[in-house]
């Protein structure tokens, strides 16, 4: 498949038939069934999506019933957080990407690798047989508050296990992914000369390791209560309901950097290419995944201002929630720094990643709003927050996800797709992204709740705009997913470096062979070397 | 295919780092436990005492001195390998695991003397307690009982490393699966050590 | 950055020095259940805690090699028991003050 004749046998031939697939140890084929898997999921949380903002797009009931629009948000938010958005990145293109990008042949543990994503897919099987058996699909919402998660008959205890499963999975990438970067950076590849990717994987592997054990251990206390009774998150019994909400969020909050640091990372890489220019700031921008990450840990009960929870919490939490504004602020800085006098070239996952700062500095800005208490108790529960971590997970994670499939679609699978194709999907999804999200904030500012099937007729202007929003933005999904199809089939040969990157990952062949290098790369210098604001500290 | 070819180094330092990185998760999996445990000490300091006063002081020093001696076990089983002495090394692992049935025979009765009480979830008595002791008492079952689980999946892990070794697969030269067995063995020998008196000892 | 280790370097620790650790832990263990039967009150609970903590020490430090390993391990443990130690912290400032 390669287009120069004498390279190895690229990876993709190097086996076939399913086993060679689902028992592979190479890291570049788990990182393709991750990206099969999750695609799926994708699709199937974005139907659900569609359909709740169908049953809006009137007052009273529509299409369905409030209890199955109960377990559509629940579900919705379930697959899209636990099966898209935080595994995404790190899963694909971690994978795919982080040996190739430090120059080694796979990472650390290859069959602790496949065991993750194994378990990604026991613990998806799972969730989804939640729908199935019991008593009807859970209706909590994503994070199984206490007491509800314990009392209602639905079947929570099989989705909540799910879940636990697939943190387990989360935690093994992670910690394979410290392991890698510490032991296997080819010769010569110092901390400081190694790409801003692996960087945010790295910052983003230790929030796996000492977040995920957290909710775990939550998820399996749901599971006991609900079997057994204890009574450590139930009111009736003497505990503190309060308590499931810190512990929840305790992983939750730092799992919110899960998602978006591998972005921010993946966005890092996009940008020096397309600008032709160094990265601007490089060690600031190391250094703000690793702070980000820290204070990952200081601010979750921002998520709890109204819980009922002490005011010197409440003050406090809020004061360390702006403090975490800062790395991310310094990360845009560097981004628009890079910029700067760059000679830029305009290509989608530029667009992609351009779309990206906007969208995630709409999303950012919004959720320091809700870091000040006194907005915070106006919005909280309405649709200013749906509308907030959409702009975050859709505008930010989803689109660095898309950018990055962009970027490195032609080294994954050695083909070129339609550019022009690509572009338009990219404007359909920004404008559609706008529409659906945008009103979201007019009506939580003026009082709409989230997680109701149904709403006051003053506020249908702004959920029909939303709901059209919805359409646009499924219709640019599909064009693209339809134009990367295209591109499998029939898409040209991809060159080893079709978009002049200067990382290691483009110093092989279009698909990479097996063993990714035949000789190990030795590496003198900085990673995004191009002459141009080249002083880069190593 | 690629079993042969790729990904095969021989690194034990990052194999035993991959381990610790592993092993920080189980502490703050059992984090989360001492974290509820510590907010609910605090808000019932008697009803802890009291709870506490109904627990066998006697079964959980016997069981740290057991679970201390399986670490001892654990730990000379990697001198006796590294020595040569896979006979010795194999009477050391089975020590250790023999050692691990016994805390969990301990722990059969001591359960098994609680529930004669009616002290388990869901119970009458349980209902009649203050809640505070309730609290204790689900605290109680749910970290010895995911200690208990950790106990279980480190004899299975010996029981492993043990057929390793005597098939040969582990021995003075590749040691890497006895080591990051002992290493887990020890964590879960750590976390008794603060099991002990958190719930023994504080009346 | 660290360097690939020898494997066949690292110490082989004699079993003697892992006995006197392990009489050292039985000693420890005797002394908490000592301490608390002097029903020291509120103080009771951080002698209970200090000991474990010494024991703990132990473990780690000879049952589990710590101190034959590259400084990189100590770092973090270190990251890891501050995380700990803060997620406990920083609820409490719900707790004590609600």
């Amino acid at each position: 498949m390669s287009s120069v004749n004498t390279a190895p046998k690229s990876y993709l031939s190097a086996g076939q038939g399913l086993r060679s697939w689902i028992f592979t140890l190479d890291h570049k084929r788990i990182g393709l069934l991750y990206l099969m898997a999750m695609s799926t999921f994708f699709l199937s949380g974005m139907t659900l999506g569609f359909l709740m903002r169908l049953e809006l797009i009137a007052p009273g009931p529509t299409i369905v019933s409030a209890q199955t629009y109960n377990s559509f948000f629940t579900l919705h938010g379930v697959i899209m957080i636990f099966l898209f958005v935080i595994p995404g990145l790190p899963a694909v293109f971690g994978n795919f990407m982080l040996p190739l990008m430090i120059g080694a042949k796979d990472v650390f543990f290859p069959r602790l690798n496949l065991l993750s994503w194994w378990l990604f897919i026991t613990g998806a099987c799972l969730a989804f047989a939640s729908l199935l058996t019991g008593s009807g699909p859970p209706d909590t919402g994503w994070t199984f508050y206490a007491p509800y998660s314990l009392r209602t008959g639905t079947n929570v205890s099989l989705a909540v296990f799910g879940a636990f499963v697939l943190g387990f999975s989360s935690i093994l990438t992670g910690l394979n992914f410290v392991t890698t970067i510490h032991r296997m950076r080819a010769p010569g590849m110092t901390w400081f000369r190694m790409p801003l990717f692996p960087w945010a994987l790295y910052a983003t592997g230790w929030v796996q390791v000492l977040a995920t054990p957290i909710l775990g251990i939550t998820l399996l206390l749901v599971i006991l209560e609900r079997w057994l009774g204890l009574g450590l998150f139930n009111p009736e019994m003497g505990g503190d309901p309060i308590l499931y909400q810190h512990l929840f969020w305790i992983y939750s909050h730092p799992a919110v950097y899960i998602m978006i640091l591998p972005a921010m990372g993946a966005i890092t890489e996009i940008i020096p290419v397309y600008a032709r220019k160094t990265i601007f700031g490089y060690k600031a921008i190391a250094f703000s995944s690793v702070a980000i990450a820290l204070l990952g840990y200081l601010v979750w009960a921002h998520h709890m201002f109204t819980s009922g929870m002490s005011d010197t919490a409440r003050m406090i939490f809020s004061l360390l929630t702006f403090l975490v504004a800062i790395p991310s602020a310094i990360k845009v800085f560097n981004w628009v720094g890079t910029l700067y006098k760059g000679s830029i070239q305009i290509g989608t996952p530029f667009l992609y990643a351009m779309a990206f700062i906007f969208l995630f500095s709409v999303g950012g800005l919004t959720g320091l709003m809700q870091g000040a208490l006194s907005i915070n108790l106006r919005v909280h529960g309405t649709y200013f927050i749906v509308g907030h971590f959409h702009y975050v997970m859709f505008g930010g994670t989803a689109f660095a996800f898309f950018g990055s499939l962009h970027y490195w679609f032609p080294k994954m699978f050695g083909r070129m797709y339609n550019a022009k194709v690509a572009n338009m999907a990219w404007a359909i999804l920004f404008i559609g992204l706008n529409t659906l999200y945008f009103p979201m904030f007019i009506l939580g500012w003026e009082g709409m709740p989230r997680r109701y099937y149904d709403y006051l007729p003053e506020f249908q202007t702004g959920n029909v705009i939303s709901t059209v929003g919805s359409w646009i933005l499924i219709s640019g999904v599909l064009l693209m997913l339809g134009n990367l199809l295209m591109a499998l089939l029939k898409g040209r040969h991809a060159e080893p470096n079709p978009w002049g990157g200067t990382t290691l990952e483009w110093t092989v062949s279009s698909p990479p062979p097996l063993e990714n290098f035949e000789v190990t790369p030795v590496v003198t210098g900085g990673p995004y070397a191009y002459g141009r604001g080249d002083k880069q500290d190593d | 295919m690629t079993e042969a070819t790729v990904g095969m180094h021989d690194d034990s330092v990052g194999s035993r780092l991959g381990m610790w990185l592993f092993l920080f998760t189980e502490m703050l999996l059992f984090g989360g436990l001492f974290l509820l445990y510590s907010v609910y000490r605090a808000k019932n300091p008697e009803a802890f005492h009291e709870g506490a006063s109904h627990l066998n002081v006697l079964i959980g020093s016997l069981n740290t001195i057991v679970l201390l001696t399986s670490s001892l076990t654990a730990a000379c089983s990697i001198t006796a390998i590294r020595r040569r002495n896979t006979a010795g090394g194999v009477i050391l692992l089975m020590g250790t695991i023999l050692l691990a049935l016994v805390f969990l025979i301990d722990k059969y009765f001591e359960w098994g003397e609680e529930f004669r009480q009616g002290i388990y979830p869901g119970s009458s008595h349980m209902a009649e307690l203050p809640q505070g002791e309730r609290i204790f008492f689900s605290l109680y079952y749910t970290m010895t009982g995911l200690h208990g689980l950790h106990v279980v999946v480190g004899m299975m892990v010996f029981g492993f490393v043990m057929d390793r070794v005597l098939r040969g697969r582990v021995n003075a030269r590749k040691y890497i699966w006895l080591d990051n067995g002992a290493l887990y063995w020890h964590l879960v020998d750590v976390i008794w050590i603060f099991l002990f008196p958190l719930l023994y000892l504080i009346t | 950055m660290e360097m690939k280790e020898n494997k066949h370097d690292e110490p082989i620790v004699p079993y003697n020095q892992y006995v006197w650790v392990w009489l050292g832990l039985l000693t420890l263990t005797g002394f908490t259940v000592w301490v608390a039967r002097m029903h020291l009150g509120n103080l009771s609970i951080l002698g209970a805690l200090g000991i474990a903590s010494v024991k703990t020490g132990l473990v780690v430090t000879y049952f589990m090699n710590l101190r034959h390993e590259i400084r990189l391990f100590r770092y973090m443990l270190l990251v890891a028991v501050l995380t700990l130690f803060t997620i406990i912290g920083m609820t409490f400032t719900d707790i004590l003050f609600r």
